[in-house]
């Protein structure tokens, strides 16, 4: 579990729980099993389609549920019975960290953070954010690329007014989360420093996994700058942007592909 | 409206691109009435910068006329006559209420970017490339104004446009200089580079009661200015050994304080320049510290280095050494314009400090390149290039 140093003797992410797994995110059937199932799978697929008739296709379907059980390592039967050969006993979360120092009192940055509706005018991949009752919300983000959306509902599990906010997704969220934001005083009179700690579990497995990682950095790095965007609309009013095209030649969507200019400039100037 | 747009390394073209328009309710509209060339623009144009692409509008030190307001800009209306600075500040963030202007969290939009060459943000800066914000430059007919009521400054009646466009940048950059040095009655200054920012440098070491003033360049002209117009002694390092002139020149001393008013692609001779200058086009170093490291050899034991010349990355050969035991003291940074305008405006009111001897020549956008070419090769002794848009 990551930790972050907020005190010499205080850390933030100790209290905060693992997110649940739920369906999505979850495996339980074990590595030979799913050799097993992959190709017995692609057996009964092959028989299945070689001729058109009804029983065959079913067949075939059959054969595809399995190598669908293989790849993922989830199988919905070992679910409802309980049943659990895989070694991976709990999915392995994600986290991000990130800390910054806001100027502004405490008692301000809480209460527009606490009041989760906000979220969305800085967090670039939260489209909305309903309060449901004093703690329990409902959150939608969009798919990348427009092909859908994820909803789940979150319910604050800790809080102390103006220190600190500790949440998470109930069960069966698309995309299992919870977070922390921790808010303390900055030395000199410098505003706020905020610690802000978040936990995913990709979804569907083991190759959700690989999917995960594939687009985790780019997916960090958004959500750090979703903080700083928070960090400028409280001091500012507003997130500063410049015309991203001032000719207008290239697309401006060009500008603020980060995982590019990252890599790009990863040693920036030599 | 017209633009003078960075198409390649050294190849600047005039384009056709919309007009600037309001985003935020504290933006302004300007425009633009004169818009200078700056040595800085220079490593942009020579590709020592890396992140300018092509289409991006240039130039960043300016002054016109407001044309549209935002609905929550305070401080103008319509008409008014304002030099802004180049810096763009938020006037919000802990920086800017520190007066630390150009290290301003929050105008960044690309703040990942200098987060990661420099480990974090500083203000963004017009037309100063993306790493600096991506911003629109003052090369162009219009140009939108961020944080007005932080960064725009009223220009008092009865003063001419070329007396007062150097507040922008030029003016507000030497008179820090002078000001990081730390000179006292009494202090002998050095000023390493003789075009605009070093001639400001110069006049504000007087301002805050120089005893001496000495000005370092190789081109006779800008020497010959220097003596004329900033009353300074001046050393030809072509001619002379800086070092011992400086030392000869003070009496066995050496300068209080020195100012860095040239940055990473300074001139010089000798083997230390062709190493940098080979190691540079190699792109194995992005600056050339020349002038570093002669005011660090240079510098009176205590003494004041203050560093405004721009630099980019990495740097070789540091005198580290003489630096540490010497017991030097470094200052250096990009100006925070929105400290020391007000103030110069005053001084160039009051006539003490007139810097419209640095225009040289008044051209139209069209003729960008050409300018800028003028400039970089210091031809038909010109000092600064300001476009009329």
């Amino acid at each position: 579990m990551t930790q972050i140093k907020v005190t010499s003797a205080e850390y933030i992410g100790e209290t905060l729980p693992q997110p649940i797994g739920s369906g999505s995110a979850y495996m339980n059937v074990g590595t030979s099993e799913r050799i097993i199932s992959a190709i017995a799978g692609l057996a009964l697929m092959n028989y299945g389609l070689r001729k058109f008739s009804i029983p065959r296709l079913l067949i075939a379907a059959a054969g595809a549920a399995l190598v669908e059980r293989g790849a993922s390592g989830y199988c919905p039967v070992n679910n409802m019975i309980k049943r659990n050969t895989s070694q991976a006993a709990k999915p392995e979360s994600t986290e991000i960290t990130k800390s910054l120092t806001i100027n502004r009192p405490k008692a301000e940055v809480y209460a527009f953070w606490r009041n989760f509706e906000n979220l969305p005018k800085f967090m670039q991949h939260l489209s909305e954010v309903k309060q449901i009752d004093s703690g329990r919300s409902h959150w939608v983000a969009p798919i990348p690329g427009g092909i859908g959306k994820i909803e789940w509902d979150a319910e604050i599990i800790e809080e102390v007014e103006n220190e600190k906010i500790v949440w998470r997704s109930v069960s069966n969220a698309s995309v299992d989360n919870s977070g922390e934001i921790l808010f303390k005083d900055a030395p000199a009179g410098q505003g706020t420093e905020i610690y802000v700690i978040i936990k995913y579990l990709p979804p569907a497995g083991a190759i959700g996994g690989t999917i995960a990682k594939v687009f985790n950095p780019a997916f960090k790095q958004m959500v750090k700058e979703d903080l700083r965007r928070f960090k400028r609309l409280i001091e500012t009013g507003e997130i500063p942007v410049s015309e991203s095209r001032p000719s207008g030649k290239t697309s401006a969507t060009e500008d603020t592909s980060i995982d590019k200019i990252e890599n790009k400039y990863e040693s920036p100037l030599l | 409206m017209k633009a003078l747009c960075y198409n390649n390394v050294k190849d600047l073209r005039v384009e056709n691109i919309p007009d600037p328009a309001i985003i935020s309710p504290k933006d302004m509209i300007v425009r633009v009435t004169l818009s200078s060339v700056c040595g800085s623009d220079l490593h942009i144009i020579n590709g020592f910068i890396p992140t300018v692409k092509s289409g991006d509008v240039l130039g960043h030190e300016f002054m016109g006329e407001v044309v549209e307001t935002g609905s929550e800009v305070r401080k103008f209306v319509k008409g008014d006559r304002v030099v802004v600075s180049s810096v763009i500040a938020c006037g919000e963030c802990h920086y800017c209420q520190q007066d630390s202007f150009s290290l301003c969290d929050n105008t960044n939009p690309n703040a990942f970017i200098p987060e990661k060459m420099y480990g974090d943000t500083m203000a963004g800066i017009y037309g100063y490339t993306h790493a600096f914000g991506g911003y629109s430059g003052s090369h162009a007919q219009y140009i939108r104004i961020p944080f007005a009521d932080i960064g725009a400054f009223k220009v008092p009646e009865g003063l001419q446009d070329d007396s007062v466009i150097f507040c922008s940048d030029a003016f507000p950059t030497g008179y820090m200089a002078a000001d990081m040095a730390e000179i006292k009655p009494g202090s002998v200054v050095a000023v390493w580079g003789c075009g605009g920012v070093g001639q400001m440098a110069m006049q504000s070491a007087w301002l805050m009661g120089a005893e001496r003033v000495i000005a370092i360049d190789k081109e006779p002209y800008r020497l010959r200015i220097a003596r004329e117009k900033s009353k300074a002694e001046t050393i030809n390092f072509e001619e002379a050994d800086v070092l011992e002139a400086l030392r000869d020149m003070t009496g066995g001393r050496g300068p209080d304080c020195c100012i860095d008013a040239v940055g990473m692609e300074a001139s010089g001779s000798g083997f230390g320049y062709a190493y940098d200058k080979m190691k540079q086009w190699a792109r194995l170093e992005n600056d050339r510290p020349l002038v570093l490291r002669d005011a660090i050899m240079a510098c009176r034991k205590g003494g004041n280095v203050s560093v405004v010349g721009v630099y980019s990355g990495f740097v070789d050969k540091i005198p580290m050494g003489a630096a540490m035991n010497k017991g030097l003291t470094f200052k250096m940074g990009q100006m925070h314009g929105q400290k020391y305008i007000p103030k110069l405006l005053e001084y160039v009111e009051s006539g003490q400090v007139d810097p419209s001897f640095l225009v040289t020549h008044k051209m139209g956008l069209e003729q960008g390149q050409e300018g800028y070419d003028m400039f970089t090769q210091k031809t038909d002794n010109c000092m600064r290039v300001v476009f009329a848009p």
